[in-house]
């Protein structure tokens, strides 16, 4: 076993455990956005951000990714990491509005408007990739992807065209955090 | 440049052992006459932007015109990069030295009539002294090249990168004979991390330790373990790498072949962005020929050590020379990164033991090797060993390609090699490691260029690309211009980098529009600290350095455009007035005849005026102007008169 600390707190973790396999095993309250137990992590929200060490040589890490190492010293909460939270369901509440997830998350970080502009008011895809995940490892088929690169990224399937590949077992509406894949399933197969 | 290798047929020269590449060496030497006429031809990417293909055609025309009456016939050899960029197309005449720049075709039948006839130098052609104007005859007197050193860049515009015998002759592949004959792979890794080289590509990690990591994940996973060139230079301005690949392609290639013996490496791969045509055309040769000379491929000059390379070229994605983004690329995904939290020397291309080394630092290697640890250690300052290539652009005189040692101070880089700004102002800032470093301001001139130093001010050395500003740069265009260029290449995997750079980049849109309070200031200093601490890669992480850096050393500037609503620099369109000068107009109409919105009015040979409720701010008349009459006054004026008279909004 290996004892680290999380808050102050020493825990004991079995070997290639990560920090937020940890943490959630001790109780502790990390939120995430894209990670769910079915599929790979990918690090992508960065909502799992937690200090690692203190003073100036602390840094950030996804926590779903990070491997625990013997006497690591985390912090789930520092002004560091609430700073980062706090923007980034900011952020979210004006890209994604549709989304009561998001904004119950942004609450819980007192975020209770935006200052951005929201281009639509009806999107709640915040792009986790939680689905293109469960339907290339669960279900071993990539019917859908990431499309496109940075601001013009989306969930879609390949040239946008609908797909024969898919076969409709809805891990990907299930696996939805927003609720977004409801709305774009239709496409996929191509059935109006 | 010919597409064809200019080398000889090599099929037959296969090399069995070292002493055969001394003997063919020694051969080349032999055949040659040092006291021979050679012209030499720039053929970077620059110059040929600037006709020097044109150049050399002429040469050679004027050359077998003049044939009948002379005695010599020199070759035309057609290099890399001088690194002189700013007055190309260059041409050296050789043995004299005679440096010869700004050449056209025109001029072609002067060099050969005065030169090559006559041996007497083109006076109308050599570099002048800028303080002087007294003209100077060779590369080495000219300041720009004076003070520099050399070291990487050292074949680069003496050797035909197309042609490997003239590396060999220049000293290529000698590093890789003296390690496979007298040195173990051991010894080579030792030597690399005695020498004290760090990683040139902009993190300035020690690349003997980075070796040595990816030995101790070899003993613990096995082979295969793969050696990497990291030739997706992406930075605006920034040209080091091209020019190394374009010009000496065999320092690249020999770098790898050591590192490959050193690691027992068989298989390495070549990373370069599709934007560099010439670049893989000269590695692509390279390549070859090494290979039909038996220094690539099987059983490399019979020593029984086996390696190859392949070229993958890069689609033009800016995020793709981060390492981990590179290696998906390569394995045939979307480039991606992924977090490093297991190293890439551990697990990096195809899942295995990876050491990614930038063109740079590849290069340096067979210098380690060749002249040992403790010469190059003896080079630049101490943590921070040997020379260090920066391309020098913007708002300077001298823009081009300089090598110095580690730890010379930025103004001495800019000020004495590049010889200031035009016109002779001290310089306003300059922004060192691309859309990544930071704006460092005159007040830290005397910072020494190493990475230890420019990281503690808030930039990094990165790549090398180093932009000068000057008064007429404005700091808020400035970061707009990086972060929309960052914006565009994030690769929109994590969400702070997608969405916070283009919020950065609205929020900066709304400052440079004059709008803004000084709490927004704040709070862009605090979205900027989340996508650095935030964000999944180094493109994100270092995404707001520019935008920080301003604040931290310009926030003036920044309080100008929302409090004064004005530009100090002139540059953005909402918050400056375009002027004539009544005292300096002659009224000769040039400006209101090329106006695009025809708002400039006045009599014949009387003052104009600018309309400045119709001006779009285009600055056409500004630069038409011979008198120097329009002026550009910083912040908005409701009436188009000369400020004085002129009423503030």
């Amino acid at each position: 076993m290996i004892t680290i600390s999380i808050d102050g707190q020493e825990v004991q973790a079995r070997p290639g455990w990560t920090v937020l396999e940890t943490a959630r095993h001790h109780g502790f309250y990390i939120p995430t956005l894209c990670y769910h137990e079915a599929v790979s992590p990918s690090g992508v929200c960065r909502m799992c951000l937690v200090q690692l060490g203190e003073g100036p040589q602390a840094k950030l890490v996804a926590s779903c990714m990070y491997p625990v190492a013997e006497g690591m010293k985390i912090f789930t909460d520092t002004d560091r990491v609430r700073n980062v939270r706090r923007w980034i369901l900011e952020m979210l509440v004006s890209e994604c509005p549709a989304s009561t997830e998001i904004r119950d998350m942004a609450a819980r970080y007192n975020v209770t408007g935006t200052r951005f502009e929201i281009e639509n008011p009806d999107e709640q895809c915040m792009l986790c990739g939680l689905c293109t995940r469960v339907c290339t490892e669960v279900v071993g088929l990539a019917a859908i992807s990431t499309v496109s690169r940075g601001v013009h990224k989306k969930v879609g399937t390949p040239f946008l065209r609908p797909t024969e590949v898919c076969v409709e077992c809805g891990c990907c509406v299930t696996i939805c955090p927003t609720n977004a894949m409801q709305a774009r399933i239709d496409s996929v197969r191509g059935v109006s | 440049m010919a597409d064809q290798s200019t080398a000889r047929n090599l099929e037959s020269w296969r090399l069995g052992s070292c002493e055969e590449l001394n003997e063919l060496r020694e051969s080349i030497l032999a055949s040659r006459d040092p006291a021979g006429q050679e012209i030499v031809v720039c053929h970077g990417t620059g110059c040929v932007a600037n006709g020097s293909p044109k150049v050399a055609q002429a040469l050679n025309s004027a050359l077998q015109a003049a044939n009948r009456e002379t005695r010599v016939m020199p070759g035309i050899k057609k290099t890399g990069c001088h690194g002189f960029c700013s007055r190309g197309p260059l041409v050296i005449v050789n043995p004299y030295g005679y440096f010869y720049q700004k050449v056209g075709p025109r001029d072609a039948e002067d060099i050969v009539e005065l030169s090559i006839l006559q041996e007497k130098p083109v006076q109308r052609l050599l570099y002048k002294d800028p303080q002087s104007g007294e003209p100077i005859l060779s590369e080495k007197e000219i300041p720009f090249y004076k003070l520099q050193q050399r070291s990487v860049l050292r074949n680069i515009g003496k050797i035909d990168p197309t042609d490997i015998t003239d590396t060999i002759a220049a000293g290529g592949y000698q590093a890789l004979a003296k390690a496979l004959t007298s040195m173990t792979p051991e010894q080579v890794v030792e030597e690399v991390e005695r020498s004290g080289l760090r990683g040139r590509g902009g993190a300035g990690f020690p690349t003997g330790r980075k070796w040595r990591s990816a030995l101790a994940a070899v003993e613990k996973k096995g082979r295969p373990i793969y050696v990497v060139v990291n030739g997706d230079e992406g930075d605006p301005g920034a040209f080091m790498d091209r020019t190394i690949m374009e010009g000496d392609p065999h320092a690249v290639l020999e770098g790898l072949i050591l590192g490959a013996y050193a690691l027992g490496a068989q298989q390495g791969y070549l990373y370069v962005r599709a934007e560099y045509p010439l670049a893989i055309r000269h590695l692509e040769n390279a390549m070859a020929q090494a290979r039909e000379l038996g220094l690539l491929g099987e059983n490399i000059l019979d020593t029984g050590f086996s390696f190859d390379a392949r070229i993958n070229k890069g689609a033009g994605a800016f995020v793709c020379g981060e390492s981990t983004a590179l290696f998906t690329s390569i394995e045939g995904k979307p480039g991606n990164p992924r977090p490093k939290y297991v190293r890439s020397v551990e697990e990096g291309l195809w899942g295995r033991p990876t050491v990614l080394n930038n063109v740079e630092t590849w290069a340096n290697v067979p210098l380690i090797v060749d002249k040992g640890a403790d010469w190059y250690a003896g080079l630049g300052v101490a943590d921070n060993t040997g020379t260090k290539v920066f391309s020098l652009v913007g708002k300077v005189n001298n823009v081009g390609l300089v090598e110095v040692p580690m730890g010379i101070s930025l103004g001495r880089i800019i000020e004495d090699i590049g010889g200031g700004v035009p016109g002779g102002e001290p310089f306003k800032a300059v922004q060192t490691g691309g859309p990544s470093g930071g704006c460092i301001p005159y007040s830290l001139k005397d910072t020494p260029v190493d990475f230890d130093s420019l990281a503690e001010v808030g930039s990094m050395m990165g790549s090398g690309g180093m932009i000068v500003m000057d008064s007429r740069d404005c700091v808020v265009d400035i970061s707009r211009y990086f972060l929309r260029f960052l914006e565009e290449e994030s690769c929109g995997k994590c969400i702070p980098c997608r969405l916070g750079l283009v919020r950065m980049r609205k929020m900066l849109d709304t400052f440079s529009a004059g709008e803004g309070t000084p709490q927004d200031i704040e709070d862009l200093v605090s979205l900027s600290q989340a996508v650095k601490d935030g964000s999944l890669c180094a493109l994100g992480g270092s995404a707001p350095n520019p935008v920080l850096t301003t604040l931290k050393y310009f926030r003036d500037e920044y309080m100008a455009h929302i409090q004064n609503h004005e530009c100090p620099a002139g540059v953005c369109k909402d918050l400056i007035t375009y002027f004539i000068d009544p005292k300096l107009c002659t009224g000769c109409g040039v400006c209101a005849r090329q106006c695009p919105q025809g708002c400039i009015s006045g009599e014949d040979k009387e003052p104009h005026v600018i309309d400045a409720g119709h001006c779009i701010r285009c600055g056409i008349c500004l630069e038409s102007c011979k008198f120097g009459a329009v002026r550009v006054e910083p912040g908005v004026f409701v009436q188009g008169a000369f400020p004085g008279e002129a009423v503030k909004a």
